[in-house]
């Protein structure tokens, strides 16, 4: 399968990420590079077989949803990129 | 005597016999680092001033007799992917080069219940993507046996630190090799426990079906020592087993007699490098000599787990790596006029270029169209790998493999080819897509002097028997005390 910029750029665009243009070609070449090899778990047989998920096989893991106030509030607060009477600031969400 | 030569089994024991201090043993490695770090480069922060301080109030309070516990005092260095309260968490990225973790990973816990002392965290590659070290964001850790060379990745900091002395043992972590393939380009021991063995609260996530945390130490002993601690169930890690606590170091028995090992041909062929070959083959007639039942068996695996462990790591890195959008934590570009372009600019000027390139791939490989190709179909590959491995260990007590195809590489060798940089891991991967226990010990040095890795596999949570029979091997052969680190230039 080859990949194509727009594709690509489609991808990064997905992700969220914004691609320079020596970047493109570069990743490109690298996307299609490791995809190929990839491809080699087309040539298994894999017919029948079920899907791991996890490394383990699925189960449930239930606790009770209880209130737990974390500890450490004022550290969560220093770690905001920008901050305004304790709360997170971001720029104006609808225009 | 230098006091950063010992194991942490010889200092327990000179700490017992009073021929040494706390605070003895925390000056020497802090002095040991300052002399080496400027050479070797194995510290993102280092919390050496704070270190001493602790030491000399665990020592006191230890001669008064208000703490005991057999660990405390002993200095240890943590990869900078887990959390430390107070401290910067890096993941050795731009993205996070200012987070000071607002609470302790488990394992932090742990080792501070034991009034272990952390000297600082170290460097690796940048969310633990690669295999070299390299991509870290901060600097290139140097290999202590040539420092023109890699220390191997993604726990090189980690690995460097401890073969260079400049802590006893440390922690890292380990999602396609990234403690074994360190330890053996480094020549030390790295264990990755099974999944589900220790817990991964407070680990930053890369790939969380395969991450798990584990040991670098100067000796397989040291290595149950330090399992002992972190090993056990966390509520705060839903993977976390229940699993009745064990002491690793009552399996180490000195015997190998009749314990059955496979050594699958696959992992000897082509892109496997002569001299590594040789080495394993050597440890191999020592096992024989020791007692033990050496099979040649087919497990004809490794080139697509390679395959299948790159595509759903990045699935899953695409994933996790969606938290960090510039928002609550981490960086935040400063050029923006919209929401849009705060995730946009922060999470391109944040990540590198290893880390993208990771994400963009598993976003390909999760896209509308290529699900099914790719994605899908390697969670089934993973049950037939899954499945092989099992075959093997219904008739043998454990696998031998190289821990990876080649020595440590030049650095810069590797940087501009990705895909080959991968193919460093085609002896790990296939463990954590399995989620099996892995022990890498030192086995020789290749004409360079350049140390290789022995890779032993064990079954799902029985570390007893790789840890007993890298224990033997090691007994018999005292590979540290015959090779050590030149810091050739």
């Amino acid at each position: 399968m080859e990949v194509k910029k727009e594709e690509l750029l489609h991808i990064a665009n997905l992700a969220r990420l914004k691609l320079q243009d020596n970047e493109i070609e570069k990743y490109l070449l690298n996307l299609q590079d490791i995809l190929n090899y990839a491809n080699l778990i087309n040539k298994v047989d894999v017919e029948g077989l079920k899907e791991t998920v996890g490394e383990r096989d699925s189960y449930n893991v239930f606790r009770k949803d209880e209130i737990d106030i974390f500890g450490n509030i004022d550290g969560m607060i220093k770690n905001f990129p920008e901050e305004q009477d304790d709360m997170i600031r971001v720029p104006k969400v609808v225009q | 005597m230098d006091i950063t030569e010992l194991t942490v089994h010889e200092l327990q024991e000179k700490l017992k016999n009073k021929e040494l201090t706390i605070t003895e043993i925390n000056k020497a490695y802090i002095d040991r680092i300052n002399e080496k770090e400027k050479d070797i480069q194995a510290f993102i922060t280092l919390t050496t001033d704070e270190a001493l301080e602790k030491s000399k109030n665990i020592e006191e309070k230890v001669n008064k007799g208000e703490i005991k516990g057999e660990l405390a005092g002993i200095p240890i260095g943590i990869k900078d992917n887990m959390c430390i309260n107070g401290v910067k968490t890096t993941c050795a990225s731009k993205m996070l080069e200012n987070f000071i973790a607002p609470y302790n990973a488990t394992v932090i816990e742990k080792i501070n219940d034991e009034n272990m002392i952390s000297l600082g965290k170290t460097n690796m590659d940048e969310f633990a993507m690669g295999s070299s070290t390299e991509t870290s964001y901060f600097k290139k850790t140097k290999n202590p046996w040539d420092l023109s060379k890699v220390p191997g990745g993604s726990s090189g900091g980690s690995a460097a630190a401890v073969a260079a002395n400049m802590v006893p043992w440390a922690l890292g972590s380990d999602t396609g090799g990234s403690i074994r393939q360190p330890a053996g380009c480094c020549g030390i021991v790295g264990l990755k426990p099974t999944y589900g063995l220790v817990s991964r609260y407070g680990l930053i996530a890369y790939a969380s079906s395969l991450d798990q945390i584990g040991t670098f130490t100067k000796d397989v002993e040291d290595t149950a020592i330090l399992l002992n601690v972190i090993a056990g169930h966390d509520d705060r890690d839903t993977t976390s087993a229940k699993k009745e606590k064990k002491d690793y170091t009552k399996a180490l028995k000195n015997d190998v007699k009749g314990l059955k090992i496979a050594v699958p041909k696959e992992f000897f062929g082509d892109g496997i490098n002569k001299e590594v070959k040789e080495s394993i083959e050597k440890a191999i007639e020592k096992y024989k000599e020791l007692g033990a039942i050496v099979e040649e068996v087919s497990l004809d695996i490794a080139n697509y787990a390679l395959a299948t462990y790159y595509i759903i790591a990045c699935a899953e890195a695409s994933s996790n790596l969606g938290r960090f959008d510039g928002i609550r934590y981490g960086y935040r570009s400063p050029k923006f006029n919209n929401l849009r372009d705060i995730y946009i600019n922060s999470r391109s000027e944040g990540f590198g270029d290893e880390v993208k390139r990771r994400i963009i791939l598993g976003t390909y490989v999760l896209s509308s169209g290529y699900y099914d190709a790719y994605y899908k179909k390697a969670q089934q590959v993973r049950t037939l790998v899954k499945s092989r491995f099992d075959e093997v260990f219904e008739n043998h007590d454990i696998i031998l493999t190289p821990t990876a195809p080649t020595t440590a590489f030049k650095i810069g060798e590797k940087s501009d080819n990705p895909l080959e940089m991968y193919l460093s891991d085609i002896c790990t991967v296939s463990l954590n897509i399995a989620g099996l226990p892995g022990l890498s010990i030192p086995c020789g040095v290749d004409s360079e002097g350049m140390p290789v890795g022995m890779q032993l596999i064990g079954k799902r949570f029985d570390e007893e028997t790789i840890l007993n029979a890298g224990y033997t091997y090691e007994q018999a052969t005292k590979f540290r005390e015959t090779y050590k680190p030149t810091f050739k230039k």
